[in-house]
């Protein structure tokens, strides 16, 4: 019983050994903890239309795949759309769309407005996949090389410039 | 040269505070009068300066004096008068200064209504008071002075960000700070107490008026805080568990369950020894919050001042202050022995089962806000992760639900001895219309989600079982209807407090089950003539126009909105630009009823295919801020109770024989 009223102060001192650490950290950076390992092993059923949805184990068969985390009610989603169109038309890479907590007629209507990028959209309406993945918030995007690892992860909306800067280099790097 | 008075007064205010932080305290020590009595002309002498100050800076911002550094990077010429003058604490600098300034106005206001305390515990409290001032005034002369100056000065400032020129965030901060601010009065006294070693009834009452002014002010803040990213940011949300918002709803969360801890030291005479410790530790939070905003461990939209040398100081200064109270507990808890015994069904029983929960909550809320930068910390860097709102649907929820399932009982229940089964039994009423509503929301929402319909259940349950207990106070039909009345007039404020603010917990259950659960919301593209229906509201898209606002330009879309057939309301949702900082914000239309907000935002044109509208009808969404004006309504009357103006118990009687008779506390 006695040495209980020394717990508030006890995890007081461990908090301020960790807030201490923290000062030397940047939060702003944000890389993620899945690069060069395998996606999660989730699969999510698609949006209507957009079969079959995001099957972990499909993304290991070869060829490089670009995951990419939106949703309709995401204004910067908007903003990167045309980058995410683009790319599609590099035609080198499995396009494939993470829905986050979306109503999918909302879903389809933005696809239906600003062009379809996606082979197939897989449904995350509960956020919980992307959990799994490590999202941050939308939009976000994951290049996946042909054994199915992470091999980069941008996160934010994609600017054009990003597409020779970040996007070409890492397909490159990626191809076998 | 105002500017540099402002500079001297800070600086007298601060060594008035190092002389109020130590002389009185020893005078307390040594029983030397002389000494304590300096407590009192310190605390007013800091005010005075702090207010002038305030009052040179607030010159600067409002007569855009871009000499001053703080006014050129945060104020514009062309802003309008009310943003210039928020613009004052809408950055670090500014912002400390208004922390101060509460400060002192708290210290100045025990210093002079304080006249039934103690002398040693006032000059003690006073001095602990003087303890934190310190720390922040050499904070602010060390790291952050608002009075730097700018030479040259340039032609004009760089403009307070645009998403902070809203009405609704200007007094948003003030209303914070009273909050946090005002927990440092029950830090004060937890602190002097433990050093007495005297935890009494009276202390309670003491601390009891500024812990709930200071619960008011928060509650108002963080109602604000969230009203205003409901529709500034346009998003239709309302809540985000972003740390910043984490940093004032844990001091809220601990400062409740200090709210209700201290009613059982008063009345019964126990927990002391916990309440001291809530005390302590809710200051504590609010002090957590601060550093939190300010140094850059955790990334976050408030994003502040953020400079790791401003860190390390407030780190050091939440060190020596919550290590210091907390050592002190550690040494001295034990002395502080409880009184009160009572069974495991009573009301005390309840009120420690709701600071468990309150506080377990806290913890909960706690961990998610810093385990990112615990795995960060641990991994050196390379593991990065976020917790969101599932984490805490998945963690605070179901700590909530048995808070709110007791807290019907809780105000039913006898002080030492309760008797569930007759509580119950009051309660039959309640616990019918609970069940009729749930069962008429499924009839009616039939697939709605089980925890929605528990929802309505919950806010239900808790708004009657309020009125029950008003009913059982004035024995509503079972005496005459105007002796009920004579009961109700005589009723002690608090328990109205009490019974306001439960009422207003249930109706913002129900307003966040609903607005979360069956809101409709469309995303299309909208030509002018167009209409889009959302659960009944016809929209119909009249135009929209470019054109010129105070210090923006707007796009500004007409929406007019009809329900079964007529015509309802008229929206006039804006996207702004502002030039100075370029930035665009979304001021969403919204038209709150009864049953619900129809909500309207609108964005930039899509080529020649529209505008893109973004269409809701969230129900009952006004109900949530309406509960947290009625819990702060609530606070506030039990703030105005008898007790809390008679202060001491000793001169109860004396006040009884003044004041107009009145039936004695039911209590």
């Amino acid at each position: 019983m006695h040495w209980r009223r020394f717990i508030p102060l006890i995890t007081v001192a461990l908090l301020a050994v960790l807030l201490f650490a923290g000062l030397a950290l940047d939060p702003k950076i944000v890389p993620s903890a899945l690069i060069d390992k395998p996606v999660p092993p989730f699969d999510l059923p698609p949006l209507p239309g957009k079969e079959p949805g995001l099957i972990a184990a499909n993304l290991a068969r070869g060829g490089i795949s670009l995951v990419n985390v939106w949703a309709s009610w995401c204004g910067p989603c908007r903003i990167e759309h045309p980058q995410l169109m683009e790319i599609a038309k590099i035609g080198k890479l499995h396009m494939i769309g993470l829905n986050y907590k979306d109503d999918p007629a909302n879903a389809l209507a933005f696809l239906k407005q600003l062009g379809d990028p996606y082979e197939t959209v897989g449904a995350d309406r509960k956020g919980r996949i992307a959990i799994e993945w490590g999202v941050y918030g939308v939009p976000e995007t994951f290049l996946i090389d042909g054994r199915g690892h992470i091999v980069m992860k941008h996160v934010g909306p994609l600017r054009p410039e990003d597409i020779p800067e970040k996007i070409l280099p890492a397909i490159k790097a990626a191809t076998p | 040269m105002i500017i540099e008075l402002g500079h001297f007064a800070l600086v007298l205010a601060f060594v008035l505070a190092l002389a109020q932080a130590s002389l009185p305290l020893i005078g307390a020590a040594r029983g030397n009068l002389a000494l304590m009595a300096l407590a009192r002309p310190a605390a007013f002498g800091q005010l005075f300066f702090l207010i002038g100050a305030f009052a040179a800076l607030m010159h600067a911002f409002v007569t855009s004096d871009f000499s001053v550094l703080v006014v050129v990077s945060n104020s514009h010429a062309a802003k309008p008068m009310l943003y210039k003058i928020a613009g004052l604490w809408g950055n670090h600098e500014g912002s400390l200064l208004l922390w101060v300034l509460i400060l002192a106005l708290f210290g100045a206001a025990v210093a002079g209504v304080g006249h039934n305390l103690p002398a040693p515990l006032r000059a003690r409290v006073l001095s602990v008071q003087a303890m934190i001032a310190c720390g922040f005034l050499s904070f602010m002369l060390a790291t952050s002075n608002p009075f730097a100056r700018l030479i040259p000065p340039p032609l004009d400032g760089q403009g307070l960000n645009p998403l902070l020129q809203d009405p609704g965030l200007a007094f948003h901060p003030p209303f914070l700070y009273l909050g946090y601010v005002g927990f440092s009065m029950a830090f004060s006294f937890a602190v002097a107490a433990l050093i007495e070693g005297r935890v009494d009834p009276a202390w309670a009452r003491w601390v009891r008026p500024w812990t709930l002014a200071a619960w008011c002010f928060l509650t108002i803040g963080i109602a604000m805080g969230s009203w205003w990213a409901y529709y500034e940011l346009g998003w239709g949300g309302w809540w985000f568990w972003d740390p910043v918002e984490n940093a004032s709803l844990m001091p809220w969360l601990a400062g409740t369950a200090l709210l209700h801890s201290s009613i059982v030291v008063e009345k019964r005479d126990a927990l002391k020894s916990w309440t001291v410790l809530l005390a302590i530790l809710t200051f504590s939070l609010s002090l957590l919050g601060t550093f939190i905003v300010r140094s850059g461990v955790l990334s976050s939209v408030h994003a502040f001042a953020t400079d790791p040398a401003r860190g390390i100081f407030i780190l050091v200064f939440l060190v020596l202050v919550i290590g210091g109270s907390l050592t002190l507990y550690a040494v001295r808890a034990p002395s502080l022995k409880g009184g009160g015994i009572f069974a495991p069904i009573s009301r005390e029983a309840a009120l420690v089962l709701n600071n468990w929960l309150l506080a377990t909550a806290c913890a909960t809320v706690l961990l998610g806000t810093l385990y990112p930068l615990l795995m960060d910390a641990l991994s050196g860097g390379t593991a990065k992760v976020t917790v969101g709102a599932p984490y805490y649907n998945a963690t605070f929820a179901p700590l909530m639900i048995p808070l709110l399932l007791t807290m019907a009982l809780g105000p039913l229940m006898g002080w030492k001895r309760g008797d569930l089964a007759g509580v119950l039994s009051r309660l039959r009423f309640a616990l019918g219309v609970s069940i009729i509503g749930m069962l008429a929301v499924w009839y009616f929402h039939s697939g709605g989600p089980v925890l929605a319909v528990f929802g309505i259940g919950l806010g239900l349950w808790l708004i009657f079982g309020a009125l029950t207990d008003l009913a059982e106070r004035i024995r509503l039909f079972r005496v005459p209807f105007a002796a009920s009345l004579a009961r109700a007039a005589g009723l002690p404020r608090a328990s109205w407090g009490a019974m306001l603010a439960h009422g207003g917990v249930g109706i913002a259950v129900l307003g966040i089950t609903a607005s979360t659960a069956w809101t409709a919301e469309k995303i299309i593209l909208m030509q002018p003539g167009d209409e889009a229906e959302v659960s009944g509201y016809v929209y119909h898209f009249v135009h929209a126009e470019q054109g010129p606002g105070q210090n923006y330009t707007a796009l500004r879309g007409t929406f007019e909105v009809s329900h079964n057939g007529a015509p309802l309301v008229t929206l006039q949702p804006e996207a702004r630009s502002y030039p100075v900082p370029p930035m665009d914000t979304t001021e969403a239309a919204i038209y709150p009823m009864l049953s619900g907000d129809l909500f309207a935002a609108i964005g930039n044109p899509q080529g020649d295919k529209g505008w893109s509208a973004r269409l809701y009808f969230r129900p009952l969404q006004s109900w949530i801020w309406a509960g947290a004006i009625l819990m702060a309504l609530g606070g506030v009357i039990s703030l105005s109770d008898r007790r809390h103006r008679v202060g001491a118990p000793r001169s109860a009687a004396i006040h009884h024989a003044l004041e107009a008779p009145t039936a004695a506390p039911a209590e």
